[in-house]
């Protein structure tokens, strides 16, 4: 059994480890999907308690994994994913954090392209309100020889008040010649302009906030099978946090 | 309809509008034309009640109340719209929720009933084929991958479907070619040329004053307006300079 981490380990360098105490050690779920197979997956975080899930995806040759991560609730959430990418295979990540009241939530992944013409995606979209952290600590590794890979790491986040934060770490490591990695991050806050054209038009600021909210979260599941439940509950879990 | 007394207004703490006066009866279009840097812009803003644009004197009424006391979403219920020089972009939200939303927060602001989904489509259609604006485009999300004349031309559906009582429009010419303009120029005319309702057109330009003949011209200059005549005073502008008719 391994000891409880510090905040001296990157990964948890933003955790809340007074809740992950009680949790420890976490149990690691296997999600294995042979070659060629596909598969969509959900995780939603949504309740009062605190949830620390660890995933280790193993993804055979061009097999493909939709995973949708609702990191919401009232409580720690922490969604980690090590993904293993063989040959052509398709790593595709959409996750939204609605972080409200003092919560910490966080997904943690590292996807490692072992062989050629793997492709990854991973759509990170965070608005933390009211004295709340919304973490994302992401690496895209690429082993040698895996050319032909493809990775994307798209992170933003959205800051409600001046007590909340955000940590965005995407990273890369690459250790093959021929590869696309794109990374963009964004910690912000609404932007002013908007906000007051919209006003201008006759919308109140709270329903002016609102729309762009929605439209943020939106998308971190743009193109996902079955985008408009996982938008639906995202959208609730947004009005219980505001 | 709207009158404008001794307005002083700051930027960053720099004075900008330093004693502006001016009156404008329903019915009425007017226009402010100016060099850069007069306050042209500014005084858009400052009715729309921009945040950062301080108001540190003088008094503006607007349809029988004080504008300055209400907030920016107040004013357009009240029936104030301004058209933007520079339409802002809003991601993924769409023009068709977007109007929807807004109208009906200004229609409850006014104590009337929503518009349905069918009702407010209905509208929109007609306001966007009065400016020749393919209706697709509004679907999309609010100005983003439009051209610039494209922008414009939405700012006036959006006035067409919003139906205000006051139109301040800051340099709605700007960014259109000709064909544009005109189509504009009569868009504003059939929305806002009516007995109950009134223009200010802010502009650099005579051109646009081709299509939308003025009742009164006004220059402003260096924060107050220090000429004001019919028309002609246009033309004179355009022919002479700013210099020489308001220095």
């Amino acid at each position: 059994m391994t000891a409880l981490p510090t905040r001296k380990q990157e990964d948890y360098r933003y955790a809340d480890l007074a809740a992950l105490a009680p949790l420890w050690p976490v149990t690691v779920e296997q999600v294995v999907l042979a070659a060629g197979e596909s598969r969509a997956m959900s995780l939603v975080n949504s309740g009062d308690s605190p949830l620390v899930r660890e995933l280790a995806v193993t993804l055979g040759d061009g097999a493909s994994l939709d995973l949708a991560v609702l990191n919401a609730g009232s409580g720690y959430g922490r969604i980690a994913v090590r993904a293993e990418l063989g040959a052509g295979a398709r790593f595709n990540l959409g996750a939204a954090q609605l972080a409200g009241a003092g919560q910490v939530l966080e997904v943690i992944t590292e996807v490692a392209h072992l062989a050629p013409d793997a492709t990854s995606r991973q759509v990170v979209r965070s608005v933390a309100g009211r004295g709340s952290t919304a973490n994302y600590l992401g690496k895209v590794l690429v082993a040698k020889g895996a050319d032909g890979t493809d990775g994307e790491q798209s992170v933003r986040a959205m800051l409600l008040d001046r007590q909340s934060a955000a940590n965005a770490r995407p990273e890369l490591e690459i250790h093959a010649d021929d590869v696309k990695c794109a990374h963009g991050c964004a910690v912000g806050e609404l932007d002013a302009n908007a906000l007051f054209y919209m006003a201008q038009r006759g919308l109140p600021p709270e329903l002016a906030k609102r729309l762009m909210l929605q439209a943020f979260v939106a998308e971190a599941f743009a193109g996902m099978p079955d985008e408009d439940a996982l938008l639906e509950q995202a959208l609730a879990a947004l009005e219980a946090m505001l | 309809m709207l009158e404008i007394r001794n307005l002083h207004a700051t930027v960053a703490d720099k004075p900008i509008l330093k004693g502006l006066s001016l009156t404008i009866q329903a019915g009425e279009v007017h226009a402010i034309m100016g060099p850069n840097g007069a306050g042209k812009s500014t005084l858009g803003y400052t009715l729309g009640g921009r945040p950062g644009y301080e108001v540190t004197g003088g008094e503006v009424n607007f349809a029988g109340q004080d504008l300055l006391s209400l907030e920016p979403h107040e004013r357009a219920s009240k029936g104030l719209f301004l058209g933007f020089q520079y339409p802002v972009e809003i991601p993924g939200v769409s023009f068709v929720q977007f109007l929807r939303e807004s109208l009906n927060a200004q229609r409850k602001g006014r104590g009337e009933e929503p518009l349905s989904g069918g009702e407010f489509l209905k509208l929109a259609r007609e306001k966007a084929a009065l400016l020749k604006l393919d209706m697709d485009m509004l679907k999309r999300p609010v100005n983003v991958g439009f051209s610039g004349g494209e922008k414009k031309r939405a700012e006036m559906v959006q006035m067409g479907i919003l139906d205000p009582k006051l139109a301040v429009l800051d340099e709605t010419d700007s960014g259109l070619d000709i064909d544009a303009l005109r189509v504009v120029g009569e868009g504003i005319n059939a929305v806002m040329r009516r007995a109950d309702k009134a223009v200010l057109l802010i502009t650099h330009y005579q051109r646009l004053l081709d299509y939308v003949k003025p009742d009164f011209v006004h220059v402003l200059a260096g924060g107050r307006i220090v000429r004001s005549g019919g028309p002609e005073l246009a033309l004179e502008l355009e022919e002479h300079g700013y210099e020489a008719v308001a220095g």
